[in-house]
């Protein structure tokens, strides 16, 4: 498996697109920075970036590149090697060199400008939500077999998840709004890895006491240990269960 | 030409009989109580540096009663230190701590009953639960004191300045921390508050109810757990005092609750969760204010009539201003917004279009406030960028019709 | 060597594979005809492991190949369209492919050497022709002197000079006994290099004969018109 990473690394870190993916990050980040009087006010700024474009790149990218690998992917699988070890060789590929591109351009920046817990947390949080959307998707290609078909389901999903989902919940909120609707967000922000990233960073800077009651209850689940563990630990099932299921599908299909 | 000579001759017997007390270990008064026992009215009582331990000190007749180099008096968590029931009353230059906590009788370290003319200065309080308590007082000066608490919380805690039924007061200089509330006045008129300081109380930096025709000027009110609160009143006037960092779930730089004919002039707000939250304010005028990097700079309710920002300056708040009504009957002009994407063509420095304050999502969060979940998401600054363009749900009328281009000052 | 037994395959309406049952042998070098769509390219793929079965099974030497990979160990595949990554050289490409195989066998370069490879070793895949690509498809799919060669349209896109060395390249290997599979549309270069037909229509296999009992049957000694008159039966 680690074979095949490597060269799928090394050709995607020599792709135009990460190339300028990453100078976009470098040259925002850096101008967030040095433009905001306060760098606490940089990383929000920064944060608007960071759950807007990451998923955007991440998921368009890596299914315009699943796509275009798929004579390459032919190849492997007519030679002497497990499908799950290509698929997740794929996988692993993807989202370590987009997760590099990303650590080199907000990554580092933050790091200097902001190297404390915060500044952590989004670094963290950043690459997390690149690996997720890689995985995302890697299950929309191995979805449709046609190529505008799943660059189209990958953009339509981008926009539910950074868009759609808010909408729906917003039409919930004014549905429920004579019920308590504070602790099933909670739940409901585990079904949207952006939310429940933006959630988390916001509860580390200090705008979480503007969001009233409804934050001090965020404030009292998400910032107990169990909490952070189980936030961390949605996240991480947001890239195990796209990537088994994606990779289970890989195994059977016809290519 | 007779009455003055009278005054004078009244001056010149009080100076001829006045004397001077002396208390100290090495004096005849070894302790404060037989000293003030002793004195007239008119006496000067001197105390020397030391520990003193009197249970309850009362003073009934108008004495003078200074510490020289901070003696030091110990209420030992029983006692309320001194009880002053004299007009003209002065206690001075002591260091006063643990007084009694008692929920029944508010006990203080200093406390004044039905007195006039007292003057309570440079005094250094420490543990008391409530601090310098005024009650029914008149045209006392309480001035350049220093009153800390470790209050945990609000039940097992007093007020720092606590002035109940009182009129021409004057708050000065003082420097109030960890009680419940820094400065508490009710009942309260003709009064000013000057140049204090009042941070890191449980509750209020300054409460104030009841009380009209007061003035506050220069304090600072900062890291109180809730801000400054100024309630049923009328005739307020606020001047160049700051806001600063009160920064809580239910935190404001100053929460004014049926407050009419407020003047606000030249305040600095920076760093509440909302600067000013306004519920029932009538007739209220606030100009040449700061608001910066508040959350809301202004919350205003619909329940608010007539009040009038003009030139003032809101910079790198999240939200301008939150209503929670459509109807809006208050007045917005000549203010500068940072917000502000509008233009201006004949140079006037003037706004070609009105300015709108309020954002569609903080309209959405007033009435929902679950929503604040999806804060700074793609969502709501798409909202605002459409509700910007197309106005729907937010108040037609509530705009800054010459928005400035320039700061205001 | 690979033997098919009532392999089916369906694409949805379309039937690519129709109970499919043939066996192929090695020092065979077999070409796969039929007209586009006949299931030729799905046969290849189903006998690589690309494509599942609905029903029927395919064995290789004797073993079931569903669910295993081993296998293709001994196949050398060269695709109708080769594409690589974009931003890896030749160089690279066999390096990784080297890689994967992690074989200790003696490598067979003639490929190479004959296709000149070796002097565009540090061009990146994007930049090259479809000649070259091909080249490259060509020399890894002998490059590991595998026992079975899966050649699906191996001339096309070739000039005549590279599509000489490959042709002589197939029957080389071929005499040495390996098991040679083709497919391909210009009929008139396979008549050299084919031992048996494999004859396809709608996914459905019409016949699978030598090379000369096709020619008794119609009479043809040259395999185009030998097939044509197949198809015009």
């Amino acid at each position: 498996m680690k074979k095949i990473v490597k060269y799928v690394i090394t050709d995607i870190l020599r792709n135009k697109i990460v190339l300028v993916y990453t100078l976009f990050l470098l040259v925002s980040s850096f101008s967030v920075f040095s433009l905001e009087d306060n760098s606490s006010k940089g990383l929000l700024s920064l944060l608007n970036i960071i759950l807007i474009v990451v998923p955007l790149v991440s998921i368009i990218f890596s299914s315009i590149y699943v796509y275009n690998s798929a004579e390459f992917i032919e190849l492997l699988v007519s030679q002497p090697l497990k499908r799950k070890t290509i698929w997740l060789s794929l996988f692993t590929g993807l989202s370590t060199s987009l997760s590099i591109a990303f650590f080199i351009g907000a990554g580092i920046p933050v790091l200097i400008y902001q190297a404390n817990m915060i500044g952590f947390t989004m670094i963290l949080i950043g690459l997390l939500l690149s690996i997720i959307f890689v995985a995302i998707a890697m299950l929309a290609t191995v979805k449709t077999r046609d190529k505008a078909k799943g660059i189209g389901a990958a953009i339509m999903l981008w926009l539910y998840f950074s868009l759609l989902f808010d909408g729906l919940v917003l039409f919930l909120l004014f549905q429920f709004a004579d019920y308590p609707m504070e602790k099933p967000m909670i739940a409901i922000s585990a079904f949207n890895p952006i939310d429940l990233s933006r959630i988390l960073i916001l509860l580390q800077l200090d705008v979480s006491a503007m969001m009233g009651y409804t934050g001090a209850v965020f404030k009292d689940f998400f910032g107990t240990y169990a909490g952070i563990i189980f936030s961390f630990a949605i996240l991480v099932l947001w890239i195990v269960l796209p990537v088994w299921y994606a990779a289970r599908k890989f195994n059977t299909k016809d290519l | 030409m007779r009455s003055l000579l009278f005054i004078m001759s009244v001056f010149l017997y009080v100076g001829a009989t006045a004397k001077t007390i002396h208390v100290g270990a090495n004096r005849t008064y070894k302790n404060i109580r037989a000293a003030v026992d002793a004195a007239l009215a008119g006496d000067t009582v001197l105390v020397d540096a030391g520990m003193y331990k009197e249970k309850n000190l009362v003073i009934k007749k108008s004495i003078v009663l200074k510490g020289i180099n901070q003696p030091v008096l110990d209420g030992e968590k029983k006692y309320e230190i001194i009880s002053i029931m004299a007009d003209g009353t002065v206690v001075e230059g002591f260091r006063i701590i643990h007084s009694g906590i008692s929920s029944m009788e508010d006990l203080s370290g200093i406390k004044v009953y039905d007195s006039k003319n007292v003057l309570i200065k440079n005094n250094v309080l420490e543990d008391t639960f409530f601090g310098i308590y005024i009650q029914n007082g008149l045209s006392c000066t309480i001035e350049n004191n220093q009153l800390t608490a470790n209050g945990k919380e609000e039940q097992q805690s007093g007020n720092g300045i606590h002035c109940w039924k009182c009129d021409s007061m004057r708050i000065i200089a003082n420097k109030v921390t960890g009680h419940r509330d820094g400065i508490y006045f009710e009942f309260v008129k003709n009064s000013i508050i000057w140049r204090n300081t009042s941070t890191k109380n449980i509750r209020y930096g300054l409460h104030f109810m009841f009380s009209n025709d007061d003035m506050y000027v220069s304090n600072i009110f900062s890291n109180n757990g809730s801000g400054v609160s100024v309630m049923f009143s009328n005739r307020i006037k606020m001047f160049s005092n700051y806001f600063e960092e009160n920064w809580g779930d239910a935190s404001h730089g100053i929460l004014l609750k049926e407050i009419s004919d407020g003047y606000m002039q030249g305040n600095h707000f920076n760093k509440n969760t909302s600067a000013i939250f306004m519920e029932g304010g009538n007739r209220i005028y606030m100009t040449y204010n700061t608001f910066e990097n508040n959350g809301w700079a202004l919350k205003i309710q619909a329940s608010c009539l007539d009040v009038v920002l003009e030139h003032n300056n809101f910079s790198g708040n999240t939200f301008d201003v939150g209503t929670n009504g459509s109807l809006v009957q208050n007045t917005f002009n000549n203010n500068y917004w940072d917000k502000y994407e509008g233009y201006d063509l004949n140079k006037d420095k003037i706004g070609d279009v009105p300015y709108r304050p309020v954002s569609m999502y903080s309209m959405i969060v007033e009435k929902y406030p679950p929503a604040m979940i999806l804060f700074r998401s793609f969502i709501t600054s798409l909202l605002d960028k459409t509700e910007k363009i197309l106005p729907s749900l937010t108040p037609e009328n509530l705009k800054d019709n010459a928005p400035l281009m320039k700061k205001a000052f | 060597m690979i033997i098919a037994s009532n392999v089916t395959k369906q694409f949805g309406k379309l039937k690519a594979l129709d109970n499919v049952s043939t066996t192929c042998n090695k020092g065979e070098c077999i070409a796969l005809i039929g007209p586009n769509g006949s299931g030729k390219t799905t046969l290849i793929k189903s006998i690589l492991g690309m494509v599942v079965p609905d029903s029927g099974f395919i064995t290789f030497k004797d073993k079931n190949i569903l669910h295993h990979w081993q296998y293709r160990d001994e196949i050398g595949y060269m695709p109708q369209i080769g594409r690589y990554p974009d931003n890896m050289t030749i160089g690279q490409v066999l390096e990784m492919m080297k890689d994967i195989r992690n074989k200790k066998a003696i490598l067979d370069e003639d490929l190479i050497n004959s296709f000149s490879l070796q002097n565009l070793l540090n061009k990146r895949m994007r930049t090259l022709s479809g000649g070259t690509t091909q080249k490259v498809s060509a020399a890894l799919a002998f490059l590991f002197n595998p026992s079975v060669l899966i050649l699906d349209e191996p001339t096309a896109g070739l000039d005549p000079v590279a599509s000489e060395i490959l042709k002589e390249k197939i029957i080389a290997e071929k005499e040495k006994g390996k098991l040679v599979l083709i497919t391909s549309h210009i009929l008139s270069e396979l008549d050299d290099l084919v031992t048996r037909i494999i004859y396809m229509q709608e996914g459905k296999l019409i016949f699978h004969k030598s090379i000369e009992a096709l020619r008794e049957d119609t009479g043809e000694e040259k395999l185009s018109k030998a097939i044509a008159r197949v198809m015009t039966k």
